[in-house]
């Protein structure tokens, strides 16, 4: 985590303010502000929206079809979801538990996922934009 | 439910009111500003406001409600809790981290952020408003039935002088306090309650020696239902379009939550995108343990108090887990539930006037009467005035519809979100080309489909149980609208977006996608 910096420090033209050469060209306009379609286009940019897709696509299928599937069963197929399982607690019983215990994995997985792959790369596009911070 | 712990449990209300009032107080003194009125000046951490968030989801139709569902019902009623469980990670994955990054204070600051202010605005408004306004009057008929069985007040005046006692303390909290106040009321109410149900879970397991089976087992013998209760369709399996109610209600439940305003506001109260997605972490937990502990209150109370009981009782099914807790903890553990059922009709009442009193002075006095350049205090006072006159319909509907079904009020505030809002954020989030248009027919499309198919509905007409049980309009044979028009919302907004009208703003539309995924141009941090 950095610091940070208060926004009316930003440099109006690229580097002016620095006195190191800045590693890159920065992705703002004229008023100093991020020029958001040429963020939009960039590599950076494009690799968050593809790592973000990897994880939320699959999960979003998977805890729909999961939560679907128990919806119709319970529904349609109450015979089968009054099976006994353990004692007396019966298959639909499980598997509306296990809805619960899905939804804290998934959440748990997604916390994760984005605090290792998401959060270094949505920096990585802010540096785009915002005069290097390590420097203040 | 005798009369002789009235005196307790009015005592333990108002010691919880007077010392939430009290932190109200001290929370508010720097509440002038627009941004510290609505979002507490982003100063709340991940965890406060996931905390506060459960607060303000688990109404006393999930913790009276559902218990009681569940006692009765079986496993009917256990079908709420997971939709409502589940539904929080369509808010974690698509919804939280991009609203905070995108609005500032209301919903509508995202979904008119690349349209035409004006009417996406008003029409944001009004989709607040109306949903709040049907969530809010639930609650208050709510609360007037719950006095009739934890006060022992049975007069109808006498829960209406309640009713307004309740609603003149939520306007306090919302004046007083501002979002700041509201959210620490949030907070310490979802601690009372979370601690509350835990500890009754855990005397009622531990009465049946931590075997969940077994106590299953004693609660199929006390139900009139048998086996039956532990099995899908004792209230849905009827037929085949009892069933299909069901799906609906199921797909509501689920769509609905993310899309509720006030849920919506709350992400607004933390500083950046990785507090607000720790926020929805935090809340799934607490929901999580919430809902399975009131599985186990409802086979419980099944189990130990009877559904015979329950159903003779004044509160009829929401009498459950009052019950269940005399039953086990006499009349001390009785006050506190009590008390925490009062505390959650007062926070969730709160959040939800503040919610409609910000977006209208936000929304609809700022940005569409002063064209975004109101001054900050007025706005903020125009807020305060709202929410008193919000707080005088909420009170004046809740009179009118005290004892009426007040289940169906609930479900069509989820109808209502997942139809208007939901399909309006996920477009102008995720479809480039999605305009003006699209986002109008959407909202409204969605709102009035959904308010139609409800007034022509089994629960307004034509049955023992409707509003107006002596006439016959019942053309939509669903008593929840949610299957239909859900799926007419994202058609609409697509077939509007579609036609044509102004095309939709690319740089606008940069703007939005690099902002709401990293927070660029918004100052947070």
């Amino acid at each position: 985590m950095t610091k940070a910096l208060p926004s009316v420090s930003r440099p109006a033209t690229p580097g002016f303010a620095t006195f190191e050469k800045p590693r890159h060209s920065l992705l703002i306009d004229g008023d100093g502000e991020p020029d958001f379609s040429a963020i939009q286009t960039s590599e950076e940019f494009r690799a968050l929206k593809r790592r973000m897709a990897r994880f939320i696509l699959p999960a979003t299928v998977l805890f729909l079809a999961w939560y679907v599937t128990f919806v119709l069963l319970s529904a349609y197929a109450a015979d089968f979801m009054s099976t006994p399982l353990f004692g007396t607690v019966n298959v639909g019983l499980t598997m509306g538990f296990l809805q619960f215990v899905t939804t804290i994995v998934i959440t748990m997985a997604y916390s994760r996922y984005s605090r290792r792959h998401i959060d270094p790369q949505v920096d990585r596009v802010r540096a785009l934009a915002e005069p290097d911070e390590e420097l203040a | 439910m005798t009369g002789a712990n009235t005196a307790l449990n009015l005592t333990v209300f108002s010691v919880f009111v007077l010392l939430t009032l009290y932190i109200v107080y001290r929370a508010s003194t720097r509440n002038v500003s627009a941004s510290d009125y609505y979002a507490a000046g982003s100063s709340f951490t991940g965890t406060q406001n996931g905390i506060a968030l459960s607060g303000d989801f688990l109404s006393a139709a999930s913790f009276l409600g559902i218990s009681g569902a569940i006692a009765v019902n079986g496993y009917d009623g256990f079908l709420y809790s997971i939709g409502w469980v589940v539904a929080w990670l369509i808010s974690l994955m698509f919804i939280a981290e991009r609203l905070r990054n995108t609005g500032r204070f209301t919903m509508g600051d995202v979904m008119a952020f690349r349209m035409r202010q004006r009417p996406v605005r008003a029409a944001a408004a009004n989709s607040t408003l109306v949903i709040s306004l049907f969530y809010m009057i639930a609650q208050m008929a709510g609360a007037g039935g719950l006095m009739a069985l934890l006060l022992d007040v049975h007069s109808k005046l006498g829960q209406a002088v309640i009713i307004v006692v309740v609603g003149i303390v939520m306007v306090l909290y919302v004046l007083v306090g501002g979002m700041k106040g509201t959210t620490w009321v949030q907070i310490i109410k979802a601690v009372l309650l979370l601690l509350s149900v835990t500890m009754l879970t855990i005397f009622l397991i531990g009465k049946f020696g931590f075997d969940f089976s077994s106590m299953l087992d004693r609660a199929t013998q006390r139900s009139p239902l048998g086996e039956s209760v532990l099995a899908p369709g004792v209230r849905y399996g009827a037929t085949g379009l009892t069933k299909l109610d069901f799906l609906s209600l199921a797909l509501a439940l689920v769509l609905g939550t993310a899309a509720l305003p006030h849920v919506l506001m709350r992400f607004y109260t933390v500083p950046n995108a990785r507090e607000a997605r720790k926020s929805v972490v935090w809340a799934t937990w607490m929901m999580a343990i919430f809902y399975s502990c009131t599985m186990i209150i409802g086979f419980g109370a099944m189990a130990l108090v009877g559904t015979d009981k329950i159903l003779d009782a004044p509160g009829g099914e929401n009498s459950a887990a009052p019950l269940l807790a005399y039953q086990i903890g006499g009349t001390v553990l009785l006050g506190v539930v009590c008390a925490v059922a009062f505390a959650t009709i007062l926070a969730v009442v709160a959040g939800l006037t503040l919610t409609a009193s910000a977006s209208f002075a936000h929304d609809v006095y700022a940005n569409m009467i002063k064209h975004g350049e109101a001054e900050p205090r007025d706005e903020v006072r125009v807020a305060r005035i709202t929410a008193v006159c919000v707080g005088v319909l909420a009170i004046a509907g809740g009179i009118a519809a005290n004892g009426q079904n007040i289940a169906f009020l609930v479900a069509l505030a989820f109808a209502l979100a997942a139809s208007a809002n939901l399909p309006t954020l996920l477009y102008s989030m995720f479809w480039k080309r999605f305009n003006t248009r699209g986002t109008l027919w959407s909202i409204y499309g969605g709102l009035t489909s959904c308010l139609l198919l409800i007034a022509f509905s089994p629960a307004i007409s034509g049955s023992k149980s409707s509003v107006f049980p002596d006439v016959d309009f019942a053309y939509f044979p669903l008593s929840n609208p949610g299957i239909v028009s859900i799926p007419l919302s994202f058609l609409a907004g697509f077939v509007g977006t579609v036609l044509g009208g102004d095309e939709a703003d690319p740089e606008k539309q940069a703007e939005m996608e690099v902002r709401g995924l990293t927070g660029l141009g918004s100052n947070l941090r």
